[in-house]
């Protein structure tokens, strides 16, 4: 490890005056919450901060559900939303996706702030032993284009970066409309989870919105009666204790037999948490006749490119969202 | 008071140390003074280091010595080769020129106070390099013959052997299959990561390392540093897992030493989980072509196997492909040729099953469709072909059980359920198939030496520098051990994995049970008849006690011609069910029955954890493991335990049942033991592809079977 000091600020604006930034590797300083992704990249090499600003005691760690929705406090462990019975009966794509993340060790130790800012699984961003990656250093090129690409996305990707966000939770939540809730030194500000993370275009370095000193403090979702009939499916190599090949988030408002309303994340797939407005549009009004869905999910595949190892997710993915969409049309 | 142990469930005798953290590893054997050494890595796959600039380093808090090509002493690197290096080549050589041949090959070793400090100063070691052209692109090398060698039995490893005219009887076989089946690059990855601790004292040196073979090691870096092998000693308890990766002495171990002996104390390195597919062996790539001839009725007329694997440009790596092609079933006709890929890359190793289980895959999965072509059942088909002898050797089997394998397997498993056609079987979405293989694991016997000790208070000592990589050698020979002396196994300790102690062979091929097995087994014996005689009593506590001293026997045994007058194997058969998912291509294993020949078994309830393990080792081959390597450049971008997944809980079917059947084979060793380590791996990937190819229609023949290939 590149050596750093640790700093434990008492309160949280002692915090924010480090002007840390999550997500950027030419940051000086950084945050770290449960530490489960951060000391990894400590480790490899691939983040080298000279100060890391513990989180620890600073955020709210409560989830709340009320008339409005959902507000998780940033510090909430994977384990506590999982295992949270409200939100395994109104919000399932929510406790599933976590469930499907990561093992329990980790659930317990990592926090909703750190989930939504981990860094891709992107080998060549992992391995210090490459000298390109555009997103680890700015301007040094892309291994992955040309290179072993089968984990990569194919959606929302450029010349530049092709790297997949690998957050499970994320894609549940982008499927709810979820927000960020934002602190910085001057106050706070809200973000639509959609427009929480850039697209890697021509510069790859940049992941997020958030700027110097701005910290995640909670996430909200909007309550809706859709939320209860929501599914995360999740494909993988292994059984359990992995990341996802690609997944899909889907929740439902039915009428009977017919869709009336339809929420569609994808994961493993895109450069961010991947929502298809096409795919949803195309599903409302619709029944749950395969036929249909395919025709539907088909429509995710609008400007996907592969690059070789990864062209059969194209086909996975709308397989995944079919699956899905019938998962979650049975439930009651 | 029973003392018959052998056959006995006996729990392991090291488990309560195991489960407390008691047992000490490797790297926990800290010293006094003990610095830490990082290792810098090469980052191209071929050329020379231009430059290596290392101020920074040295000037790095806590740094001891930085060494390089440039300032490391030079090592004799005497000739030697232990029966698990590869026969034809060159070692590689550490710190000695500017050469690099691979990626991830060591070019500095940066020794510090602490662990962090070392790596981290090792981070700030700069290097440039010359590029020179390079080949990491096994699809575009030309395999060449290996250079005629003899196998670690001592025989000569025939590249290629021929009879009867199989071009011919393929050409006129009524019913064929010719298929090309690969199977990628895969990691032993045990969950005790590489570690030595080096320590000289003058010209001796003591090494704590992680070694299926103590006196191997000994050996090697004694040849390295040009000391005599009785300089160094080797200390070795526990293994915490290896399947092979510990079998060689690697070159962070002489990293290790010749750290120790620049900074003038203790010095310790430890691989971190990335090294590990750099720094030690691995399986390797292989691509094999098979072409099965059959008469319409099922008799095998031509098989011809030809395959290659990567290896490394300074050592030839060959490992059994081939063999099993060979003999497993009757034909008169028979090719096989082995080749080499020389790539930029590291030297290959054995690991789990080395040879069986990859050539295994590709006969196995042939087999099966042949029996498709056939349209008969595999079971049928290989009970057709099945041999009366060794056609290949010509000679008779010491044993073999194939028949009750398949039999008792498929009874277990309900095989006879089965409706033959592919697609034909679901459950809900899933679609459902069973498939089946059959294994075979060469019975290895090498020269062992034990002693045993018996002490007047009626408790014993036996000793032997075998190694414990898990599969229970500490269990095993205690209850050997117990049963020839006569006493209870309370009574019993046994020690293992110390150069000090009698000479082991190596603890890999499976032959730890009959070698060092046969060897304590006769030690035991003669100290009890000395005690008995010397004590002049019938009963051996009266005897010790009226001694008053120890009494000590040595033995050692070799093998005798057996292996002359017989071939000895270990057989199995594998019966699997999957399910598949055909929208989403995921394949989970449901059930596995194995049945084994496996002679006598010592301990019903290791040798059960074994073959479980094996089999479990076979769902990675099957379905997850690959290590990639990049071809533009020789990395392995998956060198971690994230994206190259190997099986988890979750994977591990509900239903995993070994079966021994019974076996007395009076030729292969005193004990009449063959060994489970390897065959519980050998069959398990051509049995769940072949049950992917019943539930699917889909016939994968490169592994692994990942849901983009079903699709
Ligand atoms: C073995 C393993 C398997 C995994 N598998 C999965 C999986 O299958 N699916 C999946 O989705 N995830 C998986 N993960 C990733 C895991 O979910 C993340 O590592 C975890 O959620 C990060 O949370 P943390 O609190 O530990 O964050 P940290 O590691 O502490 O921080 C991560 C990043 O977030 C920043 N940060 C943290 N909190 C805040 C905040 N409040 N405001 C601003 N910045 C902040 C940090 O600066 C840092 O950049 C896996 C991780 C491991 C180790
Ligand atoms: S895909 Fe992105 S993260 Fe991966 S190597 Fe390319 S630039 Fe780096």
């Amino acid at each position: 490890m590149h050596p750093f000091t640790l700093e434990r600020p008492r309160d949280l604006p002692a915090a924010l005056a480090f002007g840390a930034q999550a997500g950027r590797n030419d940051a000086p300083a950084e945050y770290i919450a449960g530490g489960t992704d951060m000391v990894q990249l400590l480790q490899e090499y691939v983040r080298r901060p000279d100060r890391l600003i513990s989180l620890a005691g600073l955020l709210d760690n409560r989830v709340e559900i009320g008339p409005q929705g959902l507000r998780l406090g940033a510090a909430a462990t994977m384990a506590d939303v999982a295992a949270h019975p409200r939100i395994i009966e109104q919000f399932p794509v929510i406790s599933e996706a976590l469930l499907n993340s990561a093992s329990p060790q980790v659930r317990n130790q990592a926090t909703m702030g750190g989930n939504l800012l981990q860094r891709t699984r992107c080998p060549y961003f992992r391995d210090v032993g490459y000298a390109a990656c555009n997103k680890r250093a700015p301007g040094s090129g892309c291994a992955a284009v040309g290179g072993e690409n089968r984990w990569h996305a194919v959606l929302g990707t450029s010349e530049h970066c092709i790297a997949a966000n690998p957050s499970d939770l994320a894609v549940a939540l982008v499927a709810l409309g979820a927000s960020v809730e934002v602190r910085r030194a001057g106050g706070d500000r809200t973000v639509p989870l959609a427009e929480f993370h850039r697209l890697p275009g021509d510069a790859p370095h940049l992941e997020t919105v958030l700027e110097p000193g701005e910290v995640i403090t909670a996430i909200t979702v909007p309550a809706s009666p859709m939320a209860r009939r929501s599914h995360y499916l999740k494909v993988r190599d292994r059984a359990s204790f992995e990341f996802a090949v690609v997944s899909a988030a889907v929740a439902l408002d039915m009428d009977g037999g017919t869709i009336r309303q339809a929420r569609v994340a994808l994961g493993g797939v895109g450069t961010k948490p991947w929502r298809v407005p096409r795919v949803e549009a195309a599903l409302a009004g619709g029944g749950l006749d395969p036929a249909a869905l395919r025709r539907a999910a088909a429509l995710a595949a609008d400007g996907a490119q592969g690059r070789g190892h990864n062209d059969f997710k194209i086909e996975l993915m709308q397989r995944a969202i079919v699956r899905a969409v019938e998962i979650a049309g049975a439930r009651a | 008071m029973t003392t018959a142990f052998i056959g006995q469930p006996v729990s392991r005798v090291d488990g309560r140390q195991k489960v407390t953290g008691a047992a000490r590893y490797a790297a926990e054997f800290d010293l006094p003074r003990q610095a830490h050494g990082a290792i810098v890595r090469s980052t191209v796959a071929n050329g020379r280091i231009a430059s290596i600039d290392s101020a920074a380093a040295e000037r790095g808090p806590g740094v001891v010595a930085v060494l390089t090509h440039r300032n490391a002493p030079r090592l004799p690197y005497s000739p030697h080769k232990g029966a698990v290096d590869p026969q034809v080549g060159e070692r590689l050589h550490v710190l000695q020129d500017d050469r690099v041949s691979h990626q991830g090959q060591p070019i500095a070793l940066v020794i510090a106070d602490t662990v962090e400090q070392a790596r981290h100063a090792a981070a700030l070691v700069r290097v440039t390099y010359t590029p020179e052209s390079w080949t990491t692109d096994i699809t575009r090398v030309a395999p060449v013959q290996p250079t005629q060698q003899k196998t670690d039995q001592g025989e000569v490893r025939p590249p290629a052997t021929r009879r009867g005219d199989p071009e011919g009887a393929l050409a006129s076989a009524e019913v064929k299959v010719e298929q090309t089946y690969i199977h990628p690059r895969e990691n032993h990855n045990p969950i005790e990561m590489h570690a030595t601790i080096a320590a000289w004292d003058g010209d001796r040196l003591t090494l704590w390392d992680k070694t299926q073979w103590v006196h191997n090691t000994a050996e090697e870096i004694a040849a390295v540093f040009g000391i005599p092998a009785q300089n160094v000693r080797v200390i070795s308890p526990f293994v915490g897992g290896a399947f092979g990766s510990s079998l060689r002495t690697w070159p962070h171990v002489t990293l290790a030493a010749l750290g120790a002996r620049a900074a003038g104390r203790p010095v310790k390195v430890m691989l971190s989980r990335r090294e590990m597919y750099y720094g030690v062996g691995y399986r390797p790539h292989t691509v094999q072509q098979v072409a099965l001839g059959a008469s319409r009725d099922g008799r095998l007329a031509a098989i011809m196997h030809d395959g290659y694997q990567e290896t490394s440009t300074y050592e030839e790596f060959s490992e059994a492909l081939l063999n099993a092609s060979r003999f497993l079933y009757s034909c008169p006709n028979v090719d096989t040729r082995h080749r080499l890929a020389r790539m930029n890359v590291h030297t290959p190793t054995y690991m789990r099953a080395p040879g069986e289980a990859s050539g295994v895959f590709a006969l196995e999965s042939a087999m099966d469709e042949l029996a498709v072509a056939l349209n008969m059942d595999p079971v049928e088909l290989r009970l057709l072909n099945e041999p009366e002898r060794d056609e290949f050797k010509k000679l008779p089997f010491s044993s073999r059980s194939t028949r009750a394998c398949y039999r008792a397997a498929a009874e277990r498993f309900g095989w006879s359920r089965r409706s033959a056609q592919p697609r034909s079987m679901r459950d809900g979405r899933l679609l459902i198939g069973w498939g089946m293989a059959t294994a075979t694991y060469p019975m290895n016997f090498a020269p062992a030496s034990a002693m045993a000790r018996l002490l007047p208070d009626g408790t014993a000592e036996v000793t032997s520098a075998a190694s414990d990589m898990g599969p229970g050698t500490w269990t095993s020979m205690t209850q050997v051990a117990a049963e020839a002396l006569g006493l209870p196994i309370e009574r019993v300790k046994f020690v293992l994995g110390d150069t000090r102690l009698p000479n082991a062979p190596v603890h890999g091929g499976s032959l730890t049970m009959a070698s060092v097995g046969s060897a304590v087994q006769a030690a035991c014996r003669k100290a009890r008849e000395d005690a008995l005689a010397r004590g002049g009593a019938n009963d051996l506590l009266e005897a010790v006690r009226r001694i008053g001293q120890p009494v000590e026997a040595s033995v050692d045994t070799n093998p005798g011609d057996e292996s002359q007058r017989f071939s000895m194997h270990a057989f199995g058969a594998v019966f699997v069910e999957v399910a598949v998912d055909p929208d989403l291509g995921e394949t989970r294993v449901r059930s596995m029955v194995g049945a084994y020949g496996a002679g006598r078994i010592v301990n019903p309830k290791l040798t059960r954890s074994q073959c479980i393990g094996g089999m479990i080792g076979g769902i990675g081959m099957a379905l997850m493991e690959h290590a990639v390597l990049d071809a533009r450049n020789g990395r392995v971008p998956n060198a971690n335990l994230a994206e190259y997944p190997v099986p988890v809980h979750a994977d591990t079917p509900p239903v995993m049942e070994a079966i021994f059947v019974e076996e007395h084979d009076l030729h292969v060793n005193p004990l009449g033991v063959k060994g489970v380590g390897e065959i519980a791996m050998v069959g398990v990937a051509p049995a769940i592809t072949n049950a992917i190819f019943h539930a699917t229609g889909k016939r994968i023949r490169e592994l692994p079977a990942t849901p983009d290939k079903l699709l």
